[in-house]
C-alpha cells in the first residue's frame, strides 16, 4: 500500500520561531527524509510556501475562476494532489484548471518550497 | 527649456516605462524603484554637462540596469538570501530597450493578476503603473496608509514566491485576462466616482487616473472592448461637473444642467465609441459606454431617446443577465412608454433575495410611483430605499425626496 501523510500546522507557530528554531526543526526534517529513504519507505515529499502563496482554481459553466488564497471551503474535502512541473504560476493555473474535479470542487495551487542545504 | 525642467519631463513621462523595464531586468519591484531613482538622480547630474542623450530612456535604463546589479552583488557579498534573485539575472547582458512599451503592458497584465486579491491588485496598479506612492494611493481608495503599504508589500511577495510572470497572457488566455485589466481600470474609476467627496488634499483623481490607464492600454492592446470602457469613462466622467451642487448634494440626471456637461470630452469619447463599435462582437462595456452616449446627445431627459436606450438595455442583459441590468431596462421602459410599465417590469425582479436589500430599486420604485401620482406608495418606496443606503449624500437626496413629497 501507499499512504499520503499530509502535514498541517498553524503558520503562526512558525512564524514565532526563532531563527535558530526554524533551522533546527529544517535540519530534523531533512534528517528524517534520509532515514525514511534509507528504510525504502519514502517516494516523494515536499514542503509548501505559505498560504500567501496560494492561489485557488475553480472552473464553473466553462469558465476558469482564478482568486487569491488558500481553498476555504469547509464543506469540501481533500481528495487528492498533483506534483505539478510548471514554469511559471501560469502554466501551473492551465494545468490545473484542467485537473476534472475543478469543475465542481477547488483546486489549491501552491508553490513548493526547498529546504534549505543539509548541515 | 532648461535640462533640469527636460529632466522632469522625461521623468513625468518615461518613468514607469524605465522603471518597467528594470522590474524585468532585475526580477524585483522595490530593487527597480531604487535603481530607476538612481539612474535619473545620475542623470540630474551629468546630463547638465554631457548634454541629454538621444534615447534617454535607453540611457536610463542601462544606467539602472547597472546600479541593479551592483547592489545584487554587494548583498551577496552579504548575504546568501539573494542568490536566487542573481542566478535569474543574467547579470552580463544589456537590457533590451526596444521593447519599453511591451514591458509596461506586461507589468500591467501582473499587477492586474487574478491570483491577486482585488484591493491588492488596485493598489499595485496604482503604485506601480500610475506611479502614486503608498500614501496617495491610501488616500485616494480611502484606507490607512499603514494597510495599503501591507497590501502592496504581500502582492509583491506573491508575485515573487509564487513566480506570477512579467508576460502578456497567451491568446488563448488572453480574452479572460483582460477582463480582470478591464475590471481593475473601471473600479478605479468608480472608486474615484464615488469617493469625490473623500480627501481632496491630496490632489489625485482616480478617474482621471483610469481613464489615463485606459489611453495607455488603447495604445498598447488596441481593442473593442478597450475602446469602449475609455469611451464608457470619457462620457460619464464628462458630467463631473454637474453632479453635485455646491453642498455636495447629488443631482440626478434629469435635472442637471447639461450646459455644465465638458462638451469637448463628449466629443472624444463619442469619436473613441464609434472606434470600438467597428469592431464586432460588441461587448458590454461598448454598449454601456453607448448608454452613456444616447444621454451625452440629448438636451434633456424629454429628448432622450428612450427606446433606443431600454433597446440597449435588452442587449446588455443578454451578454449580462444581473438583476442591476434589468433594474435600469425597466426604468428605461418607464420612460418610453409609462410608469406603470416600468413598475410592472421591477415587480417581476422583486423575487431576487439581492435587489430587495439594493436601495436604487426601491428608489426607481419610489421616482415611478412619484412620476405615476400615487404618492402614498412613493413614500414607502423612498423610506425604503433610505434605510438601505449609508452613503451621505444618497441619504440627504432621498430626504430630500420624502420632504418634497410632503410640500406637493
Amino acid at each position: 500500500m501507499k499512504y499520503v501523510a499530509l502535514v498541517y500546522y498553524q503558520e503562526s507557530i512558525i512564524n514565532s520561531m526563532t531563527e535558530k528554531e526554524w533551522h533546527d526543526l529544517n535540519q530534523e526534517c531533512i534528517a528524517g527524509v534520509e532515514r525514511l529513504t534509507d528504510q525504502g519507505k519514502f517516494i516523494t515529499g515536499q514542503p509548501l510556501q505559505p498560504i500567501e502563496a496560494a492561489t485557488t482554481v475553480r472552473v464553473r459553466d466553462d469558465e476558469v475562476l482564478i482568486s487569491d488564497g488558500p481553498f476555504a471551503e469547509t464543506k469540501e474535502q481533500l481528495a487528492g494532489f498533483y506534483l505539478l512541473d510548471a514554469n511559471d504560476l501560469n502554466e501551473a493555473l492551465q494545468l490545473a484548471s484542467r485537473i476534472p474535479p475543478a469543475r465542481f470542487g477547488s483546486i489549491e495551487v501552491r508553490p513548493v518550497r526547498e529546504l534549505p542545504p543539509k548541515d | 527649456m532648461d535640462t533640469e525642467s527636460q529632466i522632469n519631463d522625461i521623468y513625468h513621462r518615461q518613468s514607469r516605462r524605465v522603471q518597467a523595464t528594470l522590474i524585468r531586468a532585475l526580477g524585483d519591484f522595490d530593487l527597480a524603484e531604487e535603481a530607476m531613482q538612481e539612474a535619473f538622480t545620475a542623470a540630474i547630474q551629468q546630463w547638465p554637462e554631457q548634454g541629454i542623450p538621444d534615447n534617454p530612456a535607453a540611457w536610463l535604463i542601462k544606467t539602472g540596469h547597472r546600479r541593479g546589479i551592483d547592489h545584487i552583488r554587494r548583498c551577496q557579498t552579504a548575504s546568501h538570501n539573494l542568490s536566487r534573485l542573481a542566478e535569474d539575472t543574467p547579470v552580463t547582458s544589456e537590457p533590451d530597450t526596444n521593447h519599453i512599451d511591451d514591458d509596461l503592458l506586461r507589468l500591467i497584465f501582473t499587477c492586474c493578476h487574478p491570483a491577486l486579491a482585488v484591493e491588492a491588485q488596485l493598489a499595485l496598479t496604482l503604485r506601480e503603473i500610475c506611479g502614486l506612492t503608498t500614501e496617495q494611493v491610501a488616500s485616494a481608495l480611502l484606507q490607512k496608509p499603514a494597510t495599503t503599504a501591507q497590501r502592496i508589500v504581500r502582492a509583491k511577495r506573491k508575485i515573487r514566491e509564487a513566480n506570477i510572470p512579467y508576460e502578456v497572457p497567451e491568446r488563448r488566455e488572453l480574452p479572460e485576462r483582460l477582463k480582470s485589466v478591464l475590471k481593475v481600470i473601471y473600479l478605479i474609476f468608480n472608486e474615484g466616482y464615488s469617493s469625490s467627496e473623500g480627501d481632496t488634499v491630496v490632489n489625485v483623481s482616480l478617474a482621471g487616473e483610469a481613464i489615463r490607464l485606459a489611453r495607455l492600454l488603447a495604445r498598447l492592446l488596441p481593442g473593442g472592448e478597450i475602446f469602449g470602457l475609455l469611451a464608457l469613462m470619457l462620457l460619464h466622467d464628462s458630467r463631473r461637473n454637474a453632479r453635485q451642487d455646491e453642498s455636495g448634494a447629488l443631482i440626478t440626471l434629469e435635472e442637471q444642467d447639461r450646459e455644465l456637461w465638458d462638451h469637448e470630452q463628449i466629443s472624444t469619447g463619442l469619436a473613441w465609441l464609434e472606434q470600438a463599435l467597428r469592431l464586432t462582437p460588441t461587448g458590454p462595456y461598448t454598449l454601456q459606454a453607448s448608454i452613456a452616449a444616447v444621454h451625452a446627445e440629448a438636451t434633456s431627459t424629454e429628448q432622450t431617446d428612450w427606446g433606443r436606450i431600454a433597446r440597449l438595455y435588452e442587449a446588455l442583459y443578454r451578454q449580462m443577465p444581473s438583476p442591476v441590468i434589468a433594474l435600469n431596462r425597466a426604468v428605461a421602459v418607464a420612460m418610453r412608454d409609462t410608469p406603470e410599465d416600468g413598475l410592472k417590469l421591477l415587480d417581476q425582479l422583486a423575487g431576487h433575495k439581492a435587489i430587495q436589500n439594493y436601495y436604487l430599486f426601491h428608489a426607481a420604485r419610489a421616482d415611478l410611483f412619484r412620476r405615476s401620482g400615487d404618492l402614498p406608495a412613493a413614500r414607502i418606496a423612498y423610506q425604503q430605499a433610505l434605510a438601505l443606503t449609508q452613503q451621505g449624500p444618497e441619504q440627504r437626496f432621498l430626504s430630500q425626496r420624502l420632504t418634497d413629497l410632503d410640500n406637493a
